[in-house]
Formats: C-alpha cells, structure tokens, sequence
C-alpha cells in the first residue's frame, strides 16, 4: 500500500514534470496566489501582450485551467500560437479544433475513455467532438479553445497563466529579474523559469503531498503492526501447545521468543517482497484502466523504507505476544485444547 | 546397591485455586533405580500428574526433596529446570505432542537443536529407530502417521538425548489394545536393551504390568508398592 501510494504521489509528480517540460516556454506568469497544486483565481488576458513587449520576449500566450473532475483538468488554448511557441502537437489521428465546441485529447486519455477522433464526450457538463488524439506530453491531457473555456467557467476574457518565448534562454533570468522590479507586478504575478516550475513538482515543494505521504505511511506502520499484532497473538493462541512441547524439550523462553521473532521477520521479509511485486501489478493495473488520470511510478529507493517500517512494525508487533508465549507456563500449554 | 538415579521425599505441592489450597501431593516417597521400568499407577485426582510434572521440572515443589541423577530439584532455578529438561528428562505424552508442521525426522531433531546437539547423530541411534521401527517414516509429517507411529516418534523424540530418566504420561492412554502393546513392549526393550531408566503413569493396571515395579497412588500418597 505504501509504495503504491508514494508511487503514485511520484508519478502524479513526473507527469506533471513532463508536460511541464513540452510546453516549451522560457517563463511561466502566474497570479501571485498559485501554487504548484492550484492556479489561483487568474488574471486579465490584456497582459499577455504587455508581456510580449517586454525585452527579449519573443511571444506570450496564455492557458486557462479548469478543473474537470477529481484528477482531471481541462486547458483553454489559443491553440496557434500555442503551437507556434512549443511546436505543432503531433497528431495521431485526427486534426487540431477549428470549431468552439470540439475537443482535443492524449493519447492517454483516449485510451481510458475508449475514445476516437468524432466521438462525443462529455467536458464540464457539455458534449464535445473529439476533433484529434495527440502525443501525450505537452501541457495538458484534455485541450479546447481558450475563448470557450472562458465563456463556459464565467472567466471571459481572463487566464491563470502566461507563457513567454524568449528570444533566447540564456536571457531567462535577466528578463525574470527586470518583470520582478517592475512596479505592480512583483506582487501581482509569480514569475518562474521553466526550471522553477518544475522543481515546484516535487514532494519537498508540495507540503499537503509530503504530509499526505507521512500520514500514508503512519497508516501503513499502523495497519501493518495491527494486522501482525493480531496475526501473531492468534499464532501464539493456537501454539499454545506446540510452545508447551518446545518448553518441555528444554526450550528457554529466550529460544521461544526468537522463534517467534524469526518467524516474524521471515514473514515480514516475504510480505515486504510481494508488496514490492504487488506494486508492478497495481502500475499495471492503473495503466491499463486509468491511464488518463492516474500513473504509478515505481519506487526503488522507497523499497529499504517500506521493508525497514513492515519489518519494524512487525517485530513491535510480534514482541508482547512473543514475550507472553515465552512467560507461557509449560503445564497450562500442554494441556491447552 | 548403587544410588537410586531419583529419589523423592516427603515431597508435597500445594495448588492455589482462587481462595482454596488444593494439596495435590501429602508427602510422596519414592527411589527408582538406574535401569529400573517404574510404573505409577492411580486414579484421577490421585496427584501421579503433579508427581510426573515435578519430576520433569516442569512446575516446581512446594516441599519436600527430589534428587534426581544427584541433583535438588527443589534447590534449581527456573533455568537450571530447563536445562534438565534438555538433558537429563526426557518426555513421552498421552497425545503424543508432536509438533505439526514438522517432518518426524525434524521432530526428534528438535530436541537435539534445543539440547545443543545437533549434529550427526550416532549410530547407536539409528538402531534405536529401527528398533522403534520409524526408520522408513522419518519423513513424514504427524499427520500422515498413525497414532502407534506418532507415539514410536515421540518416544525417539524423549530418548535422542539420553536422559537419565525417560517419563512416559499415560503413553497408551490414545492407543487400540494393539497399538498399546507394541508401544508398551518398545518401551520395555528400551529398558531392558539399553538400560534406559522409565517411570511411566498410567491409570491401566494391564499397562502397569509391563513396568518391573508399580506404585500406586490415591489421594496425594503412595499407598501401595509392588514388584510385578
């Protein structure tokens, strides 16, 4: 469960790293409330080109983003010069949207909806022509027309983010530091490199993810110690009269307890080992039925943790049974029925 | 005469059972030669159970002396019963309490693990088992065997050791008339083949008669001794 769950934390994370990255932009504008995890509440679209007449921008174009469910978003385009800053979307059927109320959609996310270019699908409680499938990784899953999205989430005429082309990258900073001097939009605007934004997607970066991964692994260490407590002062109950034999044979109840013990860490050892399996069956599993929402990476270096916490549980839990079943009177577990 | 190998006196044990003191044995006197089949004979309540269970150092004595192979029971530690336990006493039980996950073969290796001799065993033994006539069976988990075989483990299981005393509780108290005697006849070859010391309870005086001695027991107390 843990390293599915941090897998999944992971892979929510590259993914957004990814799209991040094909966007292609030097710089991206956000209003000053965002967060990696939220837009904030946008700003006007006239800023765009207030950007794009700044010194080594080469253009802007904006995006709006509203959310489409609870793993999906759904992007407002201005799909030309969206195009003409990050490269023209690769199509693998189907064209870009030429009418308000068409859709484009990853590869993705077609998979998951059984979705082929001319089928309907339904995008903030209104149907869509899936106009075109293309290569997943750039920006968004789920892309219509910009002016659309605004007239549809009551946000007409504004954006939640401004992309600026450089004329080159290596301005990247100058231009960033000259916008943050500017009066008004150092504290309007959050202005970030490319780089920023993705460093943003990490678990460090996201404090409600870095709590939410400590509160999933306190619930593995929780669950993992109750499900071995139980197990094993279930297996001392019905030991009781193999543990009476061993104490009759002269086993000390150092001897019990480190059977019990040894027990213990093989099943802890094992159950560690098919965790990790399970983990490629669940990424499996979610690529396969829910490739569009969700993506599982798998996690190696998390592979010592979880051993180290379901091993650690396990031995805590396993410990007071373990020393009762040594304590155990030899008579009484004789004739324990 | 050489010295009894067990030798109890006045030997009491007091049971607390909520408020009540229950005086499970009123002062048992008893020798058991090296070499010697000692049968226990009594009927339930008699106290033989608390005499076989203090006398495998399973429980300790309220008073009283046991001096088994010149060692004081009454004198030893929780750690000192244990180590007779792995020694010197070796078990045979009424339900044969073997342990189920284990091969019959692993059964009696366990008592050597525990003993701290494991190891190859020596050869002596093999001819134990084949006398025990388990030798085709080692491999075989309790469940596949029958209770006669279940209880011919057990007892290789008591002697792989070499105690100084084998106790054998009611040995045949699960078996057919059959099975019975041929567990009863292992154990009186054992004793007179390899001179293994045997003090056996049981409540069948037929059982009994394979023993050279049998004392009996009623209320706490040996009333009775006689050869057989």
């Amino acid at each position: 469960m843990m390293l599915t769950l941090v897998g999944l934390s992971r892979g929510f994370l590259q993914d957004q790293q990814r799209r991040a990255r094909g966007i292609g932009a030097d710089i991206i504008v956000k209003d000053s409330g965002a967060s990696a995890m939220s837009l904030g509440i946008g700003f006007p679209e006239s800023f765009i080109p207030f950007f794009e007449k700044q010194p080594h921008v080469a253009m802007a174009t904006g995006a709006l983003i509203q959310p489409n469910g609870p793993l999906s978003t759904v992007t407002g385009l201005d799909l030309p010069r969206f195009q003409q800053m990050s490269g023209t979307f690769r199509f693998l059927s189907g064209r870009a949207f030429e009418k308000p109320d068409e859709v484009i959609v990853d590869e993705f996310y077609a998979r998951q909806h059984g979705l082929k270019v001319g089928d309907s699908v339904t995008v903030l409680n209104r149907q869509w022509r899936v106009s075109g499938i293309f290569e997943s990784g750039k920006l968004a899953r789920l892309i219509i027309p910009l002016k659309t999205l605004q007239d549809l989430s009551g946000n007409t005429g504004k954006v939640v983010v401004v992309y600026l082309k450089l004329d080159s990258p290596a301005n990247t900073q100058q231009v960033i530091d000259e916008l943050k001097s500017m009066p008004g939009i150092a504290g309007k605007f959050q202005i970030l490199s490319l780089e920023e934004l993705v460093s943003q997607f990490s678990v460090e970066n996201i404090p409600m993810l870095k709590g939410f991964i400590g509160v999933v692994i306190a619930l593995g260490v929780i669950v993992g110690f109750l499900v071995v407590f139980l197990s094993m002062y279930t297996a001392v109950l019905e030991r009781t009269r193999e543990i009476g034999v061993l104490k009759a044979l002269g086993a000390s109840p150092g001897f019990v307890l480190s059977v019990l013990l040894r027990e213990t860490t093989l099943l802890a050892i094992i159950g560690s080992a098919m965790g990790i399996i399970f983990t490629y069956g669940t990424q499996r599993l979610i690529t396969t039925f829910a490739p569009g929402g969700l993506l599982q990476e798998i996690v190696p270096d998390w592979w010592p943790i979880a051993s180290g916490i379901a091993l650690g549980g396990a031995l805590l839990g396993a410990a007071w049974p373990g020393m009762k079943a040594a304590k155990q009177d030899a008579i009484e577990a004789l004739s324990y029925e | 005469m050489s010295e009894p190998i067990l030798s109890v006196r006045d030997l009491r044990k007091i049971y607390r059972v909520g408020d009540v003191d229950v005086h499970a044995l009123r002062g048992v006197d008893l020798d058991v030669e090296r070499g010697e089949f000692l049968s226990v004979i009594g009927p339930s309540g008699s106290g033989k159970s608390t005499l076989f269970h203090i006398l495998g150092g399973l429980t300790p004595p309220t008073s009283g002396s046991v001096k088994m192979d010149g060692r004081d029971l009454l004198a030893m530690t929780d750690r000192e019963r244990t180590n007779l336990r792995k020694r010197t006493v070796g078990f045979v039980f009424q339900k044969y309490n073997l342990l189920p996950t284990l091969t019959a073969r692993d059964n009696i290796e366990i008592a050597r693990y525990i003993a701290k001799k494991d190891g190859e065993r020596d050869a002596h033994f093999e001819e134990v088992l084949e006398l025990l006539g388990i030798a085709k069976r080692l491999d075989h988990k309790p469940r596949a065997l029958s209770g006669g075989e279940q209880q011919r483990v057990a007892i290789a299981r008591g002697i792989v050791n070499h105690p100084a005393i084998l106790l054998a509780d009611e040995p045949t108290g699960n078996l057919d008339t059959e099975n019975s005697n041929a567990v009863l006849g292992l154990l009186r070859d054992l004793n007179q083949r390899l001179g293994q010391t045997i003090l056996m309870i049981t409540h069948n005086p037929e059982a009994a008669a394979f023993g050279h001695r049998i004392v009996s027991m009623r209320d706490g107390r040996i009333v009775h001794a006689s050869a057989t």
